[in-house]
């Protein structure tokens, strides 16, 4: 009997507790909710841009809802709205390789005033074919592409000085410069890497090559440039210093410190002015948007100017850093500069000012093809032991921490700088690469959230087959232990993400195009207007789309071995009110054109018969109306060209 | 995704306006003024020929896609419009389209008729007074 109560005693505190358990993890995760919660018709505080890996694009996300409000193609064609496939935005993929349809995004980097995100522009690297894109935060679109010469791989990049007078590039895959035929094997001292200065206008947002600095063949990872008193200076994190060339995952590794690579472009600029630069002769690509024709133009340019550091004395030094260093970041106040040595348990803390009484005192500890080696000790504030395993990339808030993403032990951890404290951890799920806090690599964090960006999936979500979104987790920063708060899916593979207060970007949205600054040369502004004309075996539809139909919306005359081109002007002038175009058979994509826009398809019917057009974005409940057809006749046909619109029969 | 969203607005303003269309008959005289930014229009007896061809060049670049004068396009034709309407209302429905079709009960109505909503082709104040002489144009022609 005894024994039979106290089991029953046992099973019911049992029970109980699990019960109190179950409430406070209820309850825990009632708060998270509401943490998140955006209710309906309402908007998030902040942008998330996370760049998209693979996939070429930029994924832009609300915080904290964490919900995906665009995709913006950036290196990659768009079929959705004919990005990369239109007349207009084709060139904007040229490059000395040619057409290249895809490449590899990593870092998105908001333009800066004073070191504060602004919510003009958001730059990006393509990691494949070396480019940096710019992209236009009042209308989301891509609008400037540069190609970076003499790099193998465009890594380190872009990010930005405090004023947004430069974005960077680096090499990651060192190559032979200028490009040649020659074993691999000769790889030590004979190849080498470029740091890339774009100039951006301050006006326009254009980019330029400003210079580029010849470097040692290292493998360059990441970069974060100065602000406040180290304003004027960026650092490149740097692997492989021991020059391999083959099965890097070993011999890469064999040192134990790389090198920070130190530059001073302030000093870099006053060479040039001294005629210090050498022009060097390579082939690369700018191509931007022209907003009032409403297209993009592609240049090709012909020379860079090159900076080699035995020449410019000052410009640029080498700080020893634990293993491998991957991300190297620099704190609001801009005085230290922490790496993330992913290959070592110790992080390390350098001073900015102790960098500079090293560089006049001369601790140099040796130097590497001519660029000096400054002292460790010489420059470092701390070394904080067992911080975690894998550290990569470092973000801020204001009140002195700093937060390491770990890869290896999947987890973020929580730190004080000044004095190498650790505060907290959490754990992510999982294997986390980078972080991110909105504005956490400024000088003013808006430090209410942190997103990590998650490399692995697995069971997070119901499952999609073989191949998973990814993950990426929010954390409430606000008090003294980090808090999860919600997971949520990204596309392709966000590297490195940015964050930004949502009213610097909504301020300045555009809505529509405004039909009377519209100066594309195939643009028709009143239904009066439209035609077709025909130049030997070229035809071009000048057409027009208001809801709900096109003008013309029959078309005869068209023969086999024709090229159409289909320039479609959307007359509306509402926000919101695009209208597609599609044509049967068409071997590119549809385009999608916003109110007031011209964009141009072109289409190669291949044999005889009346095919038909139609409007592909739900525009009104007449929408499925809006359609046409072409008549296609046979190569040799007499067929007239002949074009009508709404029972109005012309000519 | 978005255009079905579209669809449901669509129907959601349908319906009221099938249901507001009652008694209302839009070849009559409408005594509203309906909403938005225009009260009072002052108009005087002779008309401005530099409005009036202002009116007419901004007619045919953003209304003729939709409107005719004598001829259902898209949208109800012109003439007499500014004999069925006061011209307060008539510049209210070319400001502020998207929210007449909600709430003014012609403008409803006309929704319940043509099925699209008449839309905001981001035109000023002044291109809607310049619009509203080309109209009294047209009308006093057909006097003649
Ligand atoms: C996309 C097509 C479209 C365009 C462009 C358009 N409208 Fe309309 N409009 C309509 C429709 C449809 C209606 C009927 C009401 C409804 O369905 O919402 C209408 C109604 C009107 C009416 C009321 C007619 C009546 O019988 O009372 C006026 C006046 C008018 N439009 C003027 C204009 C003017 C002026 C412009 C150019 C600035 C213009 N519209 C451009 C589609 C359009
Ligand atoms: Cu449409």
């Amino acid at each position: 009997m005894r024994g039979w109560s106290w089991k029953w005693g046992m099973l019911v505190a049992v029970a109980a507790l699990t019960m109190v358990g179950a409430t406070k993890v209820r309850k825990l995760a009632r708060d998270a909710a509401k943490k998140v919660y955006v209710a309906p018709g309402e908007h998030d505080e902040f942008y998330a841009f996370m760049s998209g890996g693979f996939n070429g694009q930029i994924g832009v996300h609300g915080l904290p809802s964490g919900r995906l409000l665009k995709i913006v193609p950036v290196f990659s064609v768009n079929p959705e709205n004919g990005y990369g496939y239109s007349e207009e935005t084709k060139p904007m993929l040229m490059t000395s390789q040619g057409f290249v349809p895809w490449d590899d995004t990593h870092h998105p980097e908001l333009s800066q005033t004073n070191g504060v995100p602004d919510g003009r522009w958001l730059f990006i690297n393509a990691n494949n074919t070396p480019r940096i894109a710019r992209i236009d935060l009042a209308t989301f679109h891509t609008v400037d592409i540069i190609e970076i010469p003499n790099s193998g791989g465009n890594h380190p990049s872009p990010f930005i000085t405090q004023n947004s007078e430069y974005v960077v590039a680096g090499t990651r895959f060192s190559v032979p410069i200028p490009q040649k035929d020659m074993p691999i094997s000769k790889y030590k001292g004979n190849f080498k890497g470029t740091l890339t200065f774009v100039k951006v206008d301050p006006q326009t947002g254009m980019m330029d090559i400003g210079f580029q600095i010849l470097v040692p063949g290292f493998d360059y990872d990441l970069a974060h440039c100065g602000k406040g008193p180290s304003h004027g200076w960026c650092f490149f994190t740097s692997y492989n210093s021991e020059e391999a060339y083959s099965l890097l995952e070993r011999h890469a590794s064999q040192k134990d410190k790389d090198y920070i690579a130190a530059v001073n472009w302030k000093r870099a600029e006053a060479c040039l002015k001294e005629g210090k630069g050498e022009k060097m002769r390579v082939t690369y690509y700018h191509n931007y948007w022209d907003e009032e024709k409403q297209m993009a133009i592609s240049e090709k340019k012909t020379s860079v100017t090159i900076l080699r550091p035995e020449k410019c004395e000052g410009m640029i030094y080498y700080i020893p850093t634990p293993k491998s260093p991957h991300g190297v970041d620099v704190d609001p106040s801009g005085e230290y500069i922490i790496p993330g040595g992913k290959l070592s348990a110790t992080i390390s803390v350098f001073s900015f000012s102790k960098m500079i009484n090293a560089i006049k005192n001369k601790q140099f500890a040796g130097e590497e093809y001519g660029i000096p080696v400054l002292k460790y000790e010489a420059v470092l504030h701390k070394e904080v032991p067992n911080l975690c395993l894998g550290p990569l990339h470092n973000e801020f808030d204001t009140r002195g921490n700093v937060y390491t993403s770990c890869f290896i032990s999947s987890e973020v951890v929580k730190w004080r700088y000044e004095d190498g404290k650790i505060l907290d951890r959490i754990p992510v799920y999982y294997s986390i690469g980078h972080l991110m806090i909105p504005g956490g690599d400024s000088r003013k964090p808006w430090d209410k959230y942190l997103v990590a960006l998650n490399k692995i999936t697995k069971d997070r979500y119901l499952p999609t087959g073989p191949e998973l979104a990814q993950s990426a987790q929010l954390i409430d920063i606000t008090g003294d232990k980090m808090e999860m708060l919600l997971d949520f899916p990204t596309m392709g593979e966000p590297h490195y993400a940015q964050g930004i207060k949502a009213d610097l970007v909504t301020q300045r949205q555009v809505k529509i195009y405004p039909l009377e600054k519209n100066h594309h040369p195939y643009a028709v502004k009143s239904q009066d207007a439209v035609k077709v004309v025909r130049k030997g075996r070229r035809v071009d539809v000048y057409m027009t789309a208001i809801r709900t139909h096109f003008a013309p919306d029959n078309i005869e005359g068209i023969r086999v071995g024709d090229t159409v081109y289909f320039h479609v002007t959307n007359l509306e002038q509402d926000w919101d009110i695009p209208h597609g175009f599609a044509v049967y058979g068409a071997q590119n994509a549809n385009i999608l054109i916003m109110p007031g826009q011209t964009l141009t398809l072109k289409w190669v019917p291949k044999a005889p018969g009346v095919y038909p057009f139609y409007c592909t974005d739900f525009c009104s409940a007449l929408h499925q109306e809006m359609q046409g057809y072409v008549r296609v006749s046979p190569r040799n046909a007499k067929t007239k060209l002949y074009w009508y619109w709404a029972g109005q029969e012309q000519k | 995704m978005k255009g079905w969203m579209t669809m449901a607005v669509g129907i959601a303003l349908a319906v009221p306006a099938a249901l507001g269309a009652q008694g209302i008959n839009p070849d009559e005289f409408y005594p509203g003024k309906g909403v938005g930014p225009v009260d009072t229009v002052v108009l005087a007896d002779t008309l401005d020929p530099e409005l009036v061809k202002k009116g007419e060049e901004i007619f045919k670049l953003k209304c003729t896609a939709c409107h005719q004068l004598d001829q259902r396009v898209v949208g109800p034709p012109l003439r007499g419009i500014t004999k069925r309407r006061r011209p307060e209302w008539i510049m209210n429905m070319i400001l502020n389209p998207t929210e007449m079709v909600q709430k003014d009960d012609l403008a409803k109505t006309l929704l319940g008729m043509y099925y699209v909503p008449m839309t905001n082709q981001n035109v000023t104040e002044e291109d809607a007074r310049a619009l509203l002489e080309y109209f009294r144009q047209v009308d006093a022609e057909e006097k003649k």
